[in-house]
Parts: C-alpha cells; sequence; structure tokens
C-alpha cells in the first residue's frame, strides 16, 4: 500500500512539470505581449522624478522654488571622443577630473548610464548643446534645481543634495537610489516626504538605437508621477530680510513668534550664508568654504546655540514664586544680605525689580521660594523647593525639546535635584547658597533663543504657548498641519500673576533697562533684557540679550534677540527687538526708528578672529559631511560652580 | 583507467547522462548571461563567471572521485557525525562568518567563499536516512515524529537565524521522503493548504476568498459517494472550511493591522512582486519578459539580449532560467524542464530499488532537494511562485551550490552502485 505512494510522488513531479510546461507555453507563444516586436528592441525603465513641492511664507511669497538644469550622463561603452582635450575645455572640466569621473562610470557601468556633469544651467547646456552631436555617448537629463529668491534665511531651509551613503543604506523601505537628491537639514529634510512627492516609473520599449517605440503593455506597469506639495511657512518674508539687515556684522539670532498660532514669524541666524550657494554645481566648493569659515555659519543659532538665559530668566522666577504664594506684588525687597551686586538703587516692589532688573530682589525672591516649603533642615528644603522650581519651570518648556518642525533642535539645560546631587556627589550635601546662581539665570541653566522666543509668547498670552513652528500648511495654507502644533500648552500661572511682571516688562522699555531709543511710538514694547556671561572672552564681550513682545494688549509679536559679544545689557538687542516689531506692526519703520536702526546697523560686534578657536580641519567636502553641532562652537558656557560665594560674587552681575 | 572503469562500472548511466547534460548546459548558460557581443570573452576566461563556473565543474569531478572511492558503509557509520559537524559549522559561521547581501552565511578564506547552508541539506538527509534505518520507527507514532522533527528543524533553524530564508525553505522537501515512508497523507496535504490559504489570503480579497471556500467544500460534498453523503460528514468539511476561513481572517489582520508597513511589505512582495515595482516586482518583470520573448525556438545562442546588460538581475545566479527561455525558447525550457523530471523520476525509481532502507531514505531525499528546488527556481521567474533566492541544481552560478548537488547525488549513486555490486557478489 504504502509502497504505491511512490507512484503518487512520480505523479506531483510529472504533473509540476506540466504545469509549468503549460505556463511556459502560454508565456512564449500564446501571449505575445511579452515577445517584442523585433527580438533586437528592449524594454527601459524610466523614472518620472516629480518636482520638488516649493516653499512659501505666509503671505504666499515664493522663497523657494525649481529652476530647470540639465545633468549630463554618459554611457561609458558608447562614447566616442575625436579630441578629449577640446572637449574637457568646452565642458570647463581638467582632464584629470575628467579620467576620474569616466573611471567611477566604468565600475558601475560600462553599458548603464551614469552621471557625468551635473546641473549644467540652461545658458551652459545651450553652449554645448550643438557641439554634443560630435560626441556620442553622452544624454542630457532634465533635472532641477533649487533656487531661493528671497536669499534669506538659508540655515532653517536647510538645503537639497545627493543623498549621503549611510542615508542610502539606513532606508526603511528602499526608495532612493543613488545619486538621487533629498533635503539635508532644516525644513528641506523635515518635510522631505511631502515635498518629494513620489516618483513615477514608466517601461519604455526602445530599439537597439535607444529611440523610444512607446510604453511597454500599454502602460499597465507604469506608476505615475505624484508632484511634492508646496510648503507654506508662518516666516513674513520682508521683516525676514529685513531682520537679516540688522544683524549685518553681528553673531547671534533674532525669533519672532506669532504668538496666538505659535508660527515662527522671523528666524535669523547670523553669520548666514545666501542659500543658493548650496545649490550650484559648486555645492562642494561652497560647502568646503562655509565650513571652513570660523563664524560657524552653517550652524543653525535659533534652535542649535545654547546660552545661559541671565536676567531674562528672572521673569519666569516671578511668575512662579508669585503661584507659590512667596511673592506678591507689593513685596519689597533692598540691596541688604545679598551677595550679588546691582546697578539699581534698590528698595523696590516686583514692578520696579522686573523693571531694573535688580539682581538681589530675585535672590531674596528665589531663596523665599526654596525656603518656601518650611522644612528645617535648609539641605532637605532646598532639595524639596528646587525639585518644585524644576517641575515648575519646565511647564514653561525650559529644559525640553519644545518640538519644533527642524532636525537637531536642543535640550538645553533645566538643573534638577539630580543635577546637583552628581555635581555635589551626594543627596542632601548642598543648599540654597549653593544654587543661588539660578535666581538670575545663570549657573547651569542652559536654553537655545527658540526657547527664550516661546517664554515671550508664553508672557504675551498670560500663560500658555502653543509650540513654535514654521509649518503654516501643506499644500495648502491651514492643510496638513500636525496636531502637536494646534495644543495649547498651559503653565499653571494664574493669568493675574502676569499683570505686574508685564507692567513692569513695559516700564522696562519705556524707562529701564533698555536704550531710551528702543520705546518706539505705537508699538508698545514690552520687553527684558539680560547678560549672558561669557567669561572666556571677558565681561566686555557678554552676550546681549533681550525678550519681549509687543502691543502690550492683544500681543501680535513675541520676539528674542541674542547679540552674541555685544558687552553688559540689552542694548543691542532690545533695539534689534524694536526694529522687528515695528516692522512688523506698521509694515515700515519711522522717524525714530529710521534714526535707532541707522545706529544700530553701524554696531560691529563680531569677535576678532584672534579670538575665536581655530577651526578644524575641514571635513570632506560632500554632503555626508554633517553639520556641526553646537557642542564644538564657542559658545557653550561651562556651568559656573557657585558654590564660592566670594568668586561668584565677582563673577555675577545683573543688569 | 581500468581504476576509473572499475569506479565507474556500477554508476547508473541514466542519471550519470542527466547530471552531465545539466553541468554542461548550465556551463554555456553561465556564459551567455555574462556575454557581451561588444566585449568577447573566451568561455575559458577564468575571471568570468563562465571560467570560474569551469573551475567549479572541474573540482566537482574531484569530488565526485572522493566520493566514489570511499567505501559506501562510510556514509552510513558516519551520517550523525556529518551531521553534528554540520550543525557545529551553522553555529559558527553565525560568529564568525561574512556577511554578504545581509545575511551572516559565508566562509571567507581569501577570495573563496563557501556557504554551509549548501551543504547542511547533505547532512540532515544522512541523518534522517540514518535515524530511520532503525528497526521499529514508525512515522504515524508521535516520538518518533518529534525526533524527526527536531534533526530537521535544527540546522533549519539555525539557518533562518543567518537570515537565509530560501534555503531553509528547502528543508520542506523532506515532506516528499517522510510521504513515502509512512507520513499519514493528511500531513503534507494539511501543510499544502495551508501554504495555500497563506498566500491567497494575502493576495485575494477576503470575501472572494470566503465564497471561494464556500464554493470549494460544496464541490466535495457532491462529490462524496452517494454512501458516505452522511450529515456528519456534511458538518465534518463545513467545519474544515469555517477553520480555513478563521485561518485566512487572521493572516489578513496579522499582516494588515499587527505589521508595520515596511514589513508588510517585506511579505506581499513574496507574493506579489507589484507591490515594489521598484525591486522585485521589477525582477519578475524582467524575467517573463526575457522568458516570453523567445518564442518557440528562441533567439539562439549568445543572442539573447534582454538577459545581458543587467535586465534581468542575478542573471548567472538565481534567474539563469531566463537565459535559457530567451535563447533557446519554448523548446529549450521544455527540455530543461524534462532533464529534472527526469532526474528526480529516476532517483525515485532507483530509490525504491533500494535493499538496504537507509538507501531508499537517502534517495528519496536526494529526489525532493532537487525537485524542491526546481519548483521554486522556475516557478519563480515565470511568475507562479514567490521570489525566493535558491539556486537551480547544476545550472546556477556559484561553487557552493554546484559542489553541494554533486555530493548530493553521487552519495546516492555510490550506494546505489553497492545494490548492483551485491548482485555479483
Amino acid at each position: 500500500m504504502i509502497e504505491n505512494r511512490k507512484f503518487i510522488i512520480i505523479g506531483v513531479f510529472c504533473l509540476v512539470g506540466l504545469i509549468y510546461a503549460a505556463r511556459l507555453f502560454y508565456l512564449q507563444i500564446l501571449d505575445d505581449s511579452y515577445s517584442l516586436e523585433s527580438s533586437s528592441n528592449s524594454i527601459k525603465r524610466v523614472i518620472e522624478i516629480p518636482y520638488r513641492g516649493q516653499i512659501y511664507d505666509r503671505n504666499e511669497k515664493l522663497m523657494v522654488y525649481n529652476t530647470p538644469v540639465y545633468d549630463l550622463y554618459v554611457t561609458p561603452k558608447r562614447v566616442k571622443i575625436p579630441d578629449t582635450l577640446a572637449f574637457c575645455r568646452m565642458m570647463d572640466v581638467t582632464r584629470q577630473e575628467f579620467d576620474s569621473i569616466m573611471d567611477l562610470a566604468k565600475t558601475y557601468s560600462p553599458v548603464k548610464p551614469s552621471v557625468f556633469l551635473r546641473q549644467l544651467s540652461k545658458e551652459d547646456y545651450a553652449r554645448i548643446q550643438d557641439a554634443l552631436v560630435d560626441y556620442r555617448g553622452f544624454e542630457p537629463v532634465m533635472s532641477s534645481m533649487r533656487t531661493y529668491p528671497a536669499h534669506t534665511m538659508a540655515n532653517a531651509l536647510g538645503y537639497v543634495s545627493e543623498i549621503s551613503k549611510k542615508k542610502l543604506e539606513n532606508q526603511e523601505t528602499p526608495y532612493y537610489r543613488q545619486g538621487d537628491y533629498v533635503g539635508h537639514n532644516g525644513l528641506e529634510e523635515q518635510y522631505e516626504v511631502e515635498l518629494r512627492g513620489r516618483r513615477g516609473i514608466k517601461y519604455v520599449m526602445q530599439n537597439v538605437r535607444g529611440v523610444a517605440k512607446g510604453s511597454f503593455k500599454g502602460g499597465e506597469f507604469d506608476t505615475a508621477a505624484v508632484a511634492g506639495k508646496n510648503l507654506y511657512t508662518g516666516i513674513d518674508v520682508e521683516v525676514q530680510q529685513y531682520a537679516d539687515s540688522l544683524m549685518q556684522n553681528k553673531v547671534g539670532s533674532i525669533l519672532a513668534i506669532d504668538p496666538s498660532t505659535g508660527e515662527i514669524l522671523v528666524s535669523v541666524s547670523a553669520p548666514t550664508y545666501d542659500p543658493n550657494q548650496l545649490s550650484s554645481r559648486f555645492f562642494s566648493k561652497n560647502y568646503r568654504k562655509l565650513i571652513k569659515n570660523p563664524y560657524k555659519p552653517l550652524i543653525n543659532r535659533p534652535i542649535m546655540a545654547s546660552y545661559r538665559p541671565g536676567s531674562t530668566f528672572k521673569l519666569i522666577q516671578a511668575l512662579i514664586a508669585q503661584q507659590q504664594g512667596s511673592l506678591f506684588t507689593n513685596t519689597v525687597y533692598g540691596h541688604g544680605g545679598s551677595p550679588m551686586r546691582c546697578h539699581c538703587h534698590g528698595g523696590n516692589n516686583l514692578r520696579g525689580a522686573v523693571r531694573f532688573s535688580c539682581n538681589p530682589y530675585f535672590y531674596q525672591v528665589f531663596r523665599k521660594y526654596i525656603y518656601h516649603n518650611g522644612n528645617p533642615n535648609t539641605f532637605k528644603a532646598s532639595a524639596v523647593g528646587l525639585q518644585e522650581w524644576h517641575d515648575h519651570a519646565m511647564k514653561f518648556g525650559i529644559g525640553q525639546k519644545l518640538g519644533v518642525d527642524l532636525p537637531s533642535e536642543l535640550r538645553g539645560n533645566l538643573p534638577s535635584v539630580e543635577t546637583y546631587n552628581r555635581l555635589y556627589k551626594s543627596e542632601l550635601s548642598w543648599k540654597f547658597s549653593n544654587i543661588y546662581s539660578l535666581s538670575i539665570g545663570e549657573g547651569e541653566l542652559l536654553i537655545s533663543p527658540l526657547k527664550l522666543a516661546n517664554l515671550a509668547a508664553t508672557l504675551a498670552n498670560r500663560g500658555w504657548y502653543i509650540p513654535p513652528h514654521y509649518v503654516k500648511g501643506i499644500g495648502k495654507i491651514g492643510e496638513g498641519i500636525p496636531a502637536a502644533f494646534k495644543e495649547k500648552h498651559y503653565t499653571d500661572i494664574d493669568p493675574k500673576y502676569f499683570v505686574p511682571v508685564i507692567e513692569g516688562m513695559r516700564m522696562a522699555v519705556m524707562a529701564g533697562t533698555v536704550k531710551r531709543d528702543a520705546d518706539i511710538p505705537g508699538i508698545e514694547l514690552c520687553g527684558k533684557t539680560g547678560t549672558s556671561q561669557n567669561a572666556k572672552f571677558g565681561h566686555a564681550h557678554d552676550h546681549s540679550i533681550f525678550i519681549g513682545f509687543a502691543p502690550m494688549n492683544n500681543p501680535k509679536i513675541a520676539i528674542a534677540v541674542f547679540v552674541e559679544n555685544a558687552g553688559w545689557g540689552g542694548v543691542a538687542a532690545a533695539s534689534a527687538a524694536a526694529l522687528v516689531a515695528e516692522r512688523y506692526l506698521k509694515r515700515k519703520n519711522e522717524a525714530q526708528g529710521l534714526k535707532l536702526q541707522e545706529w544700530l546697523m553701524k554696531q560691529n560686534y563680531m569677535p576678532p578672529l584672534s579670538m575665536l578657536p581655530k577651526p578644524r580641519t575641514p571635513k570632506k567636502p560632500d554632503s555626508t559631511a554633517k553639520q556641526p553641532v553646537v557642542k564644538d562652537t564657542i559658545r557653550k558656557p561651562r556651568p559656573m560652580m557657585t558654590h564660592n560665594d566670594g568668586a561668584s560674587r565677582s563673577t555675577v552681575g545683573g543688569n | 583507467m581500468a581504476r576509473n572503469a572499475e569506479l565507474t562500472r556500477n554508476i547508473d548511466t541514466i542519471t550519470l547522462l542527466l547530471y552531465i547534460s545539466c553541468v554542461l548546459m548550465g556551463w554555456l548558460n553561465v556564459y551567455a548571461a555574462v556575454y557581451s557581443p561588444e566585449d568577447q570573452t573566451s568561455l575559458f576566461d577564468f575571471s568570468t563567471n563562465a571560467g570560474k563556473q569551469l573551475i567549479w565543474i572541474g573540482t566537482s569531478v574531484l569530488l565526485i572521485i572522493c566520493v566514489l572511492v570511499i567505501d559506501h558503509k562510510f556514509y552510513d557509520t558516519f551520517a550523525f557525525v556529518f551531521y553534528l559537524f554540520m550543525i557545529a559549522m551553522l553555529l559558527l559561521v553565525m560568529v564568525a562568518g561574512t556577511n554578504i547581501n545581509g545575511s551572516r552565511s559565508w566562509f571567507k578564506i581569501g577570495s573563496f567563499t563557501l556557504q554551509p547552508a549548501e551543504f547542511a541539506k547533505l547532512a540532515t538527509s544522512l541523518a534522517l536516512a540514518k535515524y530511520l534505518d532503525q528497526p521499529g520507527i514508525n512515522l504515524t507514532k508521535q516520538k518518533d515524529l518529534l525526533w524527526i522533527g527536531g534533526i530537521i528543524g535544527l540546522p533549519a533553524l539555525l539557518i533562518i537565524l543567518s537570515n537565509e530564508t530560501g534555503s531553509m525553505l528547502v528543508f520542506a522537501s523532506f515532506v516528499i521522503m517522510l510521504y513515502r515512508e509512512g507520513l499519514p497523507g493528511w500531513i503534507p496535504l494539511t501543510g499544502i493548504t495551508l501554504a495555500a490559504l497563506l498566500i491567497l489570503a494575502l493576495v485575494v480579497p477576503p470575501l472572494y476568498l470566503f465564497a471561494g471556500i464556500a464554493v470549494l467544500c460544496g464541490i466535495v460534498i457532491l462529490l462524496l459517494p452517494r454512501y458516505n453523503r452522511t450529515a456528519r460528514s456534511m458538518i465534518g468539511i463545513g467545519l474544515v472550511g469555517v477553520a480555513m476561513m478563521i485561518t485566512a481572517t487572521g493572516v489578513d489582520f496579522f499582516v494588515n493591522k499587527v505589521l508595520q508597513p515596511h514589513q508588510r511589505n517585506r511579505i506581499k512582495v513574496l507574493i506579489d512582486p507589484n507591490v515594489d515595482p521598484l525591486g522585485v516586482g521589477w525582477n519578475v518583470t524582467q524575467a517573463k519578459i526575457a522568458i516570453g520573448s523567445g518564442r518557440l525556438d528562441g533567439k539562439g545562442f549568445l543572442e539573447g539580449t534582454q538577459t545581458k546588460f543587467d535586465f534581468v538581475p542575478e542573471q548567472s545566479t538565481d534567474f539563469i532560467f531566463c537565459t535559457i527561455g530567451e535563447e533557446h525558447g519554448f523548446f529549450g525550457s521544455l527540455i530543461v524542464i524534462v532533464l529534472f523530471i527526469a532526474l528526480v523520476s529516476r532517483i525515485v525509481i532507483l530509490a525504491e530499488k533500494q535493499r538496504s532502507k537507509f538507501a531508499r531514505v537517502y534517495g528519496y531525499c536526494v529526489a525532493g532537494i532537487i525537485f524542491f528546488h526546481v519548483l521554486v527556481n522556475i516557478g519563480m521567474t515565470i511568475g507562479l511562485m514567490p521570489v525566493i533566492g535558491i539556486p537551480l541544481p547544476y545550472f546556477s552560478y556559484g561553487g557552493s551550490s554546484l559542489w553541494s548537488f554533486t555530493l548530493l547525488l553521487f552519495v546516492f549513486l555510490k550506494l546505489d552502485s553497492r545494490r548492483t555490486n551485491s548482485l555479483f557478489n
């Protein structure tokens, strides 16, 4: 019985043989669509790369579009060049370059086309088009190049260039091929999938001479290309360009937000570069130059730089202390009992303390806050108080990523109980006297301009913020915005506690720490200056900070400005902020503003080259090189050890 | 010369001729696949795949001589030793192997690579033969089935761990031998049904699939002999149908809801290559075009266009059948299929003649393995099987594959020659 199974098995073998023979009969004889018209025809796969989406500003002004260019492909097997030297001269390449490109192409495949020259402009192409007839094996392919008519915001936009080897290998689903263009950094990387669209594949029949003979099988296997979606940003490009001009000869950033929506209006990183530099065929050369520049123009400072917030942090202190119940509008502190120096006359109430940025006042506020829990053991009380402080300050987005729609946002640092336990090697080994520099935004605090702008927006909204973001619409204004950019985050501060703080900020601009000219009429700017210490360069080169919003009621713009090395106080930063706010609110600058503008534009705060660290050996100038992160820049301050009172007295200065 | 004659005297001539035809045709087609009219190379140019294949063929002849010289008892006696050695090699390759195309399953010695998974089939076949050779083994007993499952499962698991899914699936071919040795018929039937359901559930919309299953159950009931058409048998068939539907729904749910999109694509692409028109889909379309363009008598040796210029990927290894289809047309393809069916049938016939159970079981293993490779490899190029990268025996370019199939076959022929010998003794 079981022996008979051999017949079943041989039967199955024969059955499979028959089925396969029948299938082959169908494929090879009955279905002649697979057999091409003549034996020399073949099918070519043509990849259609769709247009990359354009980028617009909030008023639908074009910021990025595509210019048609030509990529020249070479098929090494078919190449016939009568005079190589003449050819090189025409193509504007050296003999060595020519040889290395051809070698590379041959290694890839002698019979498949590979790139010979990329991104020939229309003019270049017109010049060589006629001559190309004499040279066989070269084939032009239409392509496109990013063009930036506004010449601004290079850092936040990012750039488009050939995909790096690492990215190519790390794809989850294979989409990109070698030589494909892909967004790097900035919005181009963040919104890559939306901007690129989906490429299509066409199967085209062609004869031996490569002449297309129509689509294969009526296009049954073709997929259509889907054009990339346009990206609408909240940027106001006109104000952006104006802010750029204010930051000439300065290092730093300006970030402005519409507080009611969280949309970023202005995003300046200075010094910067013209984005068009990284989209031509001279990409490598220009990239090499930028990466060698000691002022690091490739860093997107608004999100990648960290500073100590300085006196601007007093605003958070004032709010959370009121909420805690340890500070009242009419609380008055003098200068006595504080290890800090101050420039003001002392004896202020809360409004006055904000107005004059009184250091001893906020020393007392913070002390009261930390010890408010009443624990008799000052070490324990400090730990409990700091934990409360940490948790509440975090509600303002400090010490965490806000989730802005750019890659490489920094977390910054908001010191917690653990931070000091680590610093002082054990628990309960530190107390208020070790951490009091936090009261005026010094010490271990680290913050990016983005977070300070967000703080300005939170103040403008009297207690909530929407995470700052660039996108205002994908495909259409208002569409495709991630839900996270519509969600309000509350700080759990009662709106009434904002009243004295904001009044103090208004007075600071009118007659306080700010240069008098910055109070431009009709703007109603409320603000707070700060100085971020820059111990490395000496106090003459402290960073000038200003955060604020305008107008006072129903604010339309919240703004944070950092001007590096501009010296003590917020003079430079406040002037820039006032001018940007005026330009945004009034669309023009009036008499007083123009005077201020003239003064500000004349200021040169570029640190001398001799003070900058030597540039690292430049990386290979290809797109695989990453942008340097802020760790390597001059700006990251070392956490200041504050347990030595004598030392901190001389270094802690407010404004 | 005399020694040679003695060595080959009792070797089955038909099998030997089939083997030689396959290897020679394979070599010529590897040459055709890499041949370029603009850059003519010799068949004997050792820098091309064709030249290298000739080296593999030469070394295979040496292997054959070794196999024939060694005493037949050697394979029987050391079957388990081979098996354990193989397991050790599979473990070692995971640690010390070289990563080629995403799977760490190759030993690299100089420019020479060797894939132990290829040889695992031989060792497992010998071990199975040895195990089943014991008296009192019964394939309806659970204990024996568990042991056999273990012998097959262990190397299969190790191979899948080194990411060689294709080679692992080959171990399913042992079911042919087990069926012959008395495995209850419902086990392979259930297996085939499950595999078919898995594939159908991914390709056919659930509603159609349910309708199809219902119709199938109806037909089975109608086909039942009248005396068997009881309520009980009908309910039984109905239950089987419902079970099939539940399985199909489960697969559908798992693939579409539980898996991540990119994992889903990886599975779907196995079944329906058009899911990934740039990758696997491209291969299958090109393979079909190449074969289809061969028509009745093909374009002639070295005249193919589709299998040159890299239109068909892996054209000298996994997709070698395309070259045959394009250059030699329907006739050529048919000859290859007939050759293979003749080879596996011949092995089965020889296996049935064996006096020792060891030789018979081993013979069936060999037939099953070769059959499975042919089934999947040719099936994939003509769009009847999912794209699983396993070679076409004796045709595909590659040393490990040619060596392992040669060893597999000639160990059997050596065992078989012993049978004829004994007639004279």
